[in-house]
């Protein structure tokens, strides 16, 4: 049983149809030269049930969230995951279907991007957005490739307090491209404004920020908005769409093209992936968008209908002309957080905010009545924050460990002179009785 | 029936969520945030309660087809049934809730399957090295071409073109741009493969990489592989395989034996994780060991202290993803290898191009086949024939929706006029290739007797034929308040 139904008899019935003797004469066409003689080697098959055992087994080699509470943030969040998405996500209609170029056919998909574009539109502010790109990294890297499209400049400038993976992500995205990438410091925790006016000229395409910041501070995003646009350059936002329930929209303080990383909206941790690029900017700029769109329309007989639209900028229609490369996105993470942010609604997910600030600045305070514990940075925040430690923060977080806490990052490991800095996220998931336990922890190795 | 927008639904004040109260002291907001940090109005999100969403999606759901359904035979999307075990596995909490930037004594399970899983897919490609970064398909491409440019780079030599068949997927000349190359088209010959003459003239030392298909997009398998490879490789130039059509390969034959040096794979094809209307994908990435410096960070690696994330690779191209790629599909991926084994994968390959040949067979008569002849996994036939009736591929595809079957994809590969791109997979029992021969045998039929009726399909759905058009050119892509 390998999930193939036919029988050898209904194989035969078939063979005489096409008029061939065995399966072997279908296969003519691949060279003898390079025809595999031998078996794959690969472990032997297993049943269902020795799978589901053996897989048990490799999954409970890590430390899962589910019996550890986790103060691990960085771009991967541990929000609460109401019931009702994974049932709904699981619909099979939704998540066996391909992309709906068949719109008729796939109607209910459809319309749930269609919500999808307009929640996303609504949470950053801005007029359209897309139906979802890879994750947040890729986001950025596309928002950059647009911003260069559309202002027919080729200087990026890029803040140093984005998240470094999508620093990354960007870097290898552009490499190809004819584009200058210009990394701009960072004052107290967020993007040197000064910086940012010595380095803007008539060439710069773009300055990227993101908020809260890698480190957790909130940007000065209208100050920057102002100083970009004296330039006619574009300012792209990377967002938390958690926080968007409490905090100003990018849109609102001035950002042309807001993107980031959705995961947070009722999509697992899953080790990093499937996660949720969203892309959203102004209605101007969408014939330069990256990714699929879905528009409503009427049927022949005036009814309201919805179908893939804006075709032409994409790889399918204008291949080396197209806007981006991208063909599968990251729709059923999209299904999710449509599913998410409808349960949440506008109350809901207001209060989520409201809940990860309180709970946030709870622990901050009580980490800093802890002597030599001091905040890195003089910065407003909402769910995440960095503080300087005595000791080492992985030294920490192997004690805390043991009591079934994961503590947060230690930024020494991947900056040197962020030694002895702990990146700490707090969710609405996380209880007093978590944070008092903490605490306790930490004073207990530090004293 | 078609269901209203979550928005119309809305009612204020209506409340679906559960959250816990705050348990710590209140500070007002004012003294934890400044004033213009803070939103004023709301998003325009839906209020409702649960079971009002409840209803409102799984109504869409039933609006909506997946495999789960029926017949799919959409070609080059291999869409195969999907486990149900790796749905289950894919959700062990040890996978699902787990933090990429947990210290790796605390992901040893994690690791060792994405090792475990490159270690299968390079047995199964027959390439040396393999990245599971890439987020889909054409992310594996900017990937391979970014190596592929990594490399001749590191070789002192900036070819600056790379070769695309007429044939090719449209991911292919829009990746190598992406990548920073001129895409040159080299064309196909009468029985629909590769030219080699036409290759022969645009292959120089300008030239980083020919991007081929094997099997092709008219699901015919390039007999000049290594004829290709040799011209490829002899003037210094990569070879590079989109593997969406891998699954008629299982264990017949690896790319990696006929001379590709990278090679995609799409995860969400030929290894069974979901397409989730549209993804998320995975698109794994397999090179010979010359490129293997040039692969993404980080790379698994197995050492005394057991797995760790390598990310020392000063050759490395970067990163394409914030963490590790789409783990959950790695996990029904690594989970459907396991329930396969060798044996298991020869009778998927087999029976995939055994339903192929069987449909094409039954259908050539009255759809003729362009390049006609054992097919692989797929094959392509066309529609234009109908064309005195006024009735086009795209006609027929809307007309099969009323017989409850996903159509076929239409109008690619462009080089057969009014194509019809037909893949069964191996998951399909014989009686449903028969309703669906037997569908499209109607349908020619009503061509010529009510060619209106197929013009004008589809019938039977929630909406009739939808004016494309007007969506483009009257944009309306989000819900705003009357």
């Amino acid at each position: 049983m390998e999930y193939i139904p036919n029988t050898k008899e209904e194989q035969q019935q078939m063979l005489k149809v096409i008029g061939a003797e065995t399966i072997e004469d279908l296969l003519g066409d691949i060279p003898s030269e390079i025809r595999l003689t031998r078996g794959l080697q690969l472990p032997p098959p297993l049943s269902e049930p020795e799978l589901k055992t053996e897989m048990l087994r490799l999954s409970e080699r890590n430390a899962d969230l589910l019996h550890h509470a986790s103060f691990l943030g960085a771009g991967a969040y541990d929000h609460h995951i109401p019931s009702v998405v994974g049932h709904l996500a699981s619909r099979s209609e939704f998540y066996t279907s391909y992309t709906p170029y068949q719109a008729e056919m796939s109607q209910g998909l459809l319309q749930t991007i269609y919500e999808f574009q307009t929640m996303i539109a609504e949470l950053t502010g801005m007029e359209v957005a897309n139906a979802s790109l890879y994750d947040g990294g890729s986001a950025l890297a596309e928002a950059a490739m647009m911003a260069v499209k559309v202002t027919k400049r080729n200087t990026i400038l890029i803040s140093s307090t984005i998240h470094p993976s999508y620093r990354a992500v960007l870097k290898t995205y552009l490499s190809g491209a004819n584009a200058r990438i210009i990394e701009l410091p960072s004052e107290n925790g967020a993007t040197d404004l000064v910086a940012v006016g010595k380095r803007l000229s008539e060439d710069v395409a773009c300055v990227l920020i993101q908020t809260p910041n890698f480190l957790g501070c909130l940007e000065p995003v209208e100050g920057l908005a102002q100083e970009v646009h004296r330039y006619a350059a574009l300012l792209g936002v990377a967002a938390d769409p958690i926080s968007l329930g409490l905090l100003r929209s990018p849109g609102e303080a001035g950002a042309d093209i807001v993107v980031g990383e959705g995961q947070g909206l009722g999509c697992g941790l899953n080790f990093g992936g499937p996660y949720l690029g969203f892309f959203a900017t102004r209605k101007e700029y969408v014939r330069q968008m990256p990714g699929r769109v879905v528009g409503a329309t009427v049927d022949t007989k005036g009814r309201r209908g919805y179908c893939l639209t804006l075709q032409t900028r994409e790889q399918h229609i204008k291949r080396e002309r197209a806007t981006s490369n991208i063909c599968t996105n990251e729709a059923l993470a999209a299904l999710s957080a449509t599913i998410y942010l409808s349960i949440m609604g506008r109350q809901g997910l207001r209060e989520i905010g409201r809940l990860c600030l309180q709970k946030a600045h709870y622990l901050k305070h009580r980490l800093c009545e802890i002597k030599g514990f001091e905040m890195a940075y003089q910065r407003p925040f909402f769910k995440e924050f960095v503080v300087k430690s005595p000791v080492s923060p992985s030294r920490i977080n192997k004690k805390l460990f043991k009591q079934k806490i994961i503590g947060g990052l230690d930024l020494g490991t991947m900056d040197r002179r962020l030694k002895n800095h702990w990146l700490v996220c707090v969710t609405e998931k996380r209880t007093k009785e978590e944070m008092d336990q903490l605490v306790t922890a930490v004073k207990e190795i530090t004293t | 029936m078609s269901e209203s927008l979550i928005f119309d639904k809305s009612v204020p004040g209506r409340k679906g969520y559960s959250l816990p109260d705050l348990d710590v002291p209140e500070v007002p907001v004012a003294e934890l945030m400044p004033a213009d940090y803070l939103r004023k109005d709301p998003p325009l999100l839906p209020e409702l309660s649960e079971v009002d969403v409840v209803r409102h999606f799984t109504n869409l759901s039933r609006d909506n087809y997946g495999i789960d359904q029926g017949f799919y035979p959409l070609g080059s999307c291999t869409m195969k049934y999907n486990p149900k075990v790796n749905e289950d596995v894919a959700r062990y909490a040890g996978f699902a809730a787990l933090h990429p930037l947990q210290p790796a004594e605390q992901t040893q399970g994690a690791l060792q399957l994405l090792y475990q899983l490159e270690a299968a897919l390079r047995e199964i490609t027959g390439m040396d090295r393999v990245t599971l970064q890439p987020a889909a398909g054409a992310q594996g491409e900017l990937v391979g071409m970014l190596m592929i440019r990594a490399y001749h780079r590191s070789n002192g030599n900036p070819c600056r073109k790379v070769i695309v068949p007429d044939s090719a997927h449209g991911t292919n000349p829009a990746t190598a741009t992406l990548a920073g190359y001129q895409v040159q088209v080299v064309h196909s010959n009468a029985d629909g493969l590769v030219d080699l003459e036409d290759l022969k003239h645009l292959v120089d030392p300008d030239t980083a990489a020919l991007m081929l298909t094997n099997p092709n997009t008219l699901g015919l398998f390039e007999r000049d592989i290594l004829k290709i490879a040799e011209l490829l490789h002899s003037a210094g130039a990569l070879l590079y395989l989109d593997g969406a059509n891998l699954n008629a390969l299982l264990g017949l034959c690896r790319p990696g034996d006929m001379g590709f040096d990278v090679v995609h794979s799409n995860l969400h094809k030929t290894f069974t994780t979901p397409h989730g209307g549209g993804g998320p994908g995975a698109g794994a990435l397999g090179v010979k060991s010359f490129l293997a410096p040039f692969l993404p960070v980080p790379v698994v690696e197995k050492t005394e202290k057991g797995y760790v994330l390598d990310i020392r690779r000063p050759q490395s191209i970067g990163k394409v993803q914030a963490y590790y790629g789409n783990f959950g599909n790695l996990v029904r991926a690594y989970t459907y290898i396991r329930r396969m084994g060798a044996i298991g994968f020869r009778k998927v390959s087999t029976n995939a191009i055994l339903n192929a040949n069987y449909i094409r067979k039954r259908l050539e008569l009255v759809y003729p086949v362009p390049y006609n002849r054992f097919c692989m996994h797929e094959f392509v036939a066309s529609a234009k024939k109908f064309r005195d009736k006024d009735v086009h591929a795209w006609d027929i595809a809307k007309r099969l929706i009323d017989y409850g079957i996903y159509p076929p994809t239409v109008n690619f590969p462009m080089i057969v006029e009014e194509a019809l791109m037909i893949e069964p997979t191996e998951t399909e029992p014989k009686e449903n290739l028969d309703r669906f021969c037997e569908a499209m045998l109607s349908i020619a039929k009503e061509i010529e007797e009510d060619p209106a009726r197929v013009r004008n399909a589809p019938h039977t759905k929630s909406v009739a034929r939808l004016d494309e058009v007007r969506a483009v050119k009257q944009m309306d892509l989000r819900w705003r308040p009357a």
